[in-house]
């Protein structure tokens, strides 16, 4: 299985390598259009979105369905938590993408939220007027820089991605993670390897919980599943990329314009 | 008597002939409020998905959404086919939305602002009040404008995410996975809304 991974990734980042130097919006917005990337390994993704789909059953949609019931102010603060932890990924990216004056807004809301926060489960930059937080990853950035995303992938476990930023999430693990660092990569006296897995795991149950009705809504009125998840995942992508969720900025409007009812 | 008649009928077809605008944010919100009375009055599922079914026919362009859907496929279609594709769209369109929505008890929506981009679009942005189960949700609604006395909704966009984006999405790939044969697409939308 890891071998077949390992040769679609290498396969698809072949169509990625065509680095623009000087990359624009439009450019970035073009290259990410969720309809211009291609489904190269439909079979494998189908078996992998199969299998995801069989884990979800057993094990993310009943422990977020205990997890979504649990009072507000709990969740609250497991995801406030997870937000400021993700701080160690976010700040090194919005340096890769020039965003220096965000870097230095993100370090200070790292600091306070760690600090008089409780460890991140108080989000006392917001209520000191801080920005929104937005996460960034290392995918994003190499989007940023004019990298295309080369094809559609779904993980085992790990879900939809693309082979752009499957490459980049390897970033994390040879030392673009400060959280990854000192819980597996390095023996510290602090942390063990099952604080960064339990981080992980919580990410994905609190993800699902939040969106427990819409999965379940989308999963019971689609004509083909694999199809809308994979289209919402590549329209969320883009629009991650873009940093904005302004629709007119992130589709292209000409489809529209032609259909005439009235 | 006769002048006096003709200015009255003067009268009359000035008063009638003037139109009368409906602004895109007004008409959202009036929709919403519309839908979710409905979906908090004590009725049966089956009563209220009836019922939101009505509310939808007045509101929705349709007949747009489902073109749009079909991507490039809807100009290789022949009348009969288009007559017949508008026909099981609207029947799957109902089905799906109304059973979306039924789920819902009583949601709030504040609309907050609107974005003219032409004569013929509006983006309504509106919110989704939190729950102790769900966070708040940004909902943003495409109102086709042309007819400004007639405004319709042709896409609602939830958090950025495009739904009739997502369903042009998925039925191309019902129509690749069946070689561009469009009674394919047919067959799945009967299915859908015969289950």
């Amino acid at each position: 299985m890891i071998k077949k991974i390992i040769a679609i990734l290498i396969t698809t980042f072949t169509l990625i390598v065509n680095v623009h130097a000087g990359s624009d919006g439009d450019l970035v917005l073009k290259k990410n259009e969720p309809s211009e990337i291609k489904d190269c390994s439909e079979t494998f993704n189908k078996a992998s979105f199969a299998l995801n789909q069989g884990l979800d059953k057993v094990i993310f949609k009943p422990v977020s369905s205990v997890y979504r019931v649990l009072p507000a102010p709990i969740k609250t603060g497991v995801s406030n938590s997870l937000n400021n932890l993700s701080n160690v990924v976010t700040i090194p990216n919005n340096i890769l993408q020039g965003e220096f004056a965000l870097a230095g807004v993100n370090t200070g809301r790292f600091l306070i939220n760690t600090t008089i926060g409780v460890l991140g489960l108080i989000d006392v930059a917001t209520y000191l007027g801080f920005d929104e937080y937005v996460k960034e990853d290392y995918g994003q950035s190499l989007a940023s820089h004019g990298i295309g995303p080369g094809c559609y992938l779904v993980l085992p476990v790990l879900g939809p991605t693309t082979a752009r930023d499957t490459m980049a999430s390897l970033t994390n693990f040879i030392g673009g993670d400060a959280w990854y660092n000192v819980t597996v990569k390095n023996d510290t006296h602090y942390f063990r390897d099952i604080d960064y897995y339990t981080s992980r795991v919580t990410a994905g149950v609190d993800f699902r919980a939040k969106n427990f009705d819409s999965i379940e809504n989308l999963e019971k009125n689609s004509l083909d599943f694999y199809a809308s998840v994979k289209s919402l995942y590549l329209q969320d992508r883009q629009q991650r990329i873009l940093n904005s969720k302004k629709i007119i900025e992130t589709q292209d409007d000409s489809d529209w314009e032609e259909i005439e009812t009235q | 008597m006769i002048r006096k008649l003709l200015v009255l009928l003067v009268i009359f077809f000035s008063i009638s002939s003037v139109s009368f605008s409906i602004e895109p944010d007004i008409f959202v919100q009036s929709t919403v409020n519309r839908a979710s009375k409905l979906l908090g009055e004590d009725i049966s599922k089956e009563e209220k998905i009836k019922k939101l079914k009505l509310i939808a026919r007045e509101t929705v362009d349709i007949k747009g959404i489902g073109f749009y859907t079909l991507g490039a496929k809807r100009k290789s279609l022949n009348d009969k086919e288009k007559k017949k594709y508008s026909k099981l769209f609207e029947e799957y369109f109902l089905k799906s939305f109304s059973s979306r929505l039924a789920e819902y008890t009583n949601p709030e929506i504040d609309v907050i602002n609107k974005e003219k981009l032409n004569d013929n679009y509006t983006i309504v942005n509106s919110i989704l009040k939190a729950t102790n189960e769900r966070p708040e949700i940004n909902i943003d609604w495409r109102i086709y404008t042309k007819n400004p006395e007639n405004p319709l909704i042709r896409d609602l966009i939830i958090e950025g995410l495009s739904l009739a984006r997502t369903q042009k999405e998925e039925f191309s790939s019902v129509l690749s996975s069946n070689n561009d044969n469009i009674e394919e697409l047919f067959k799945v939308l009967e299915k859908f809304s015969n289950n």
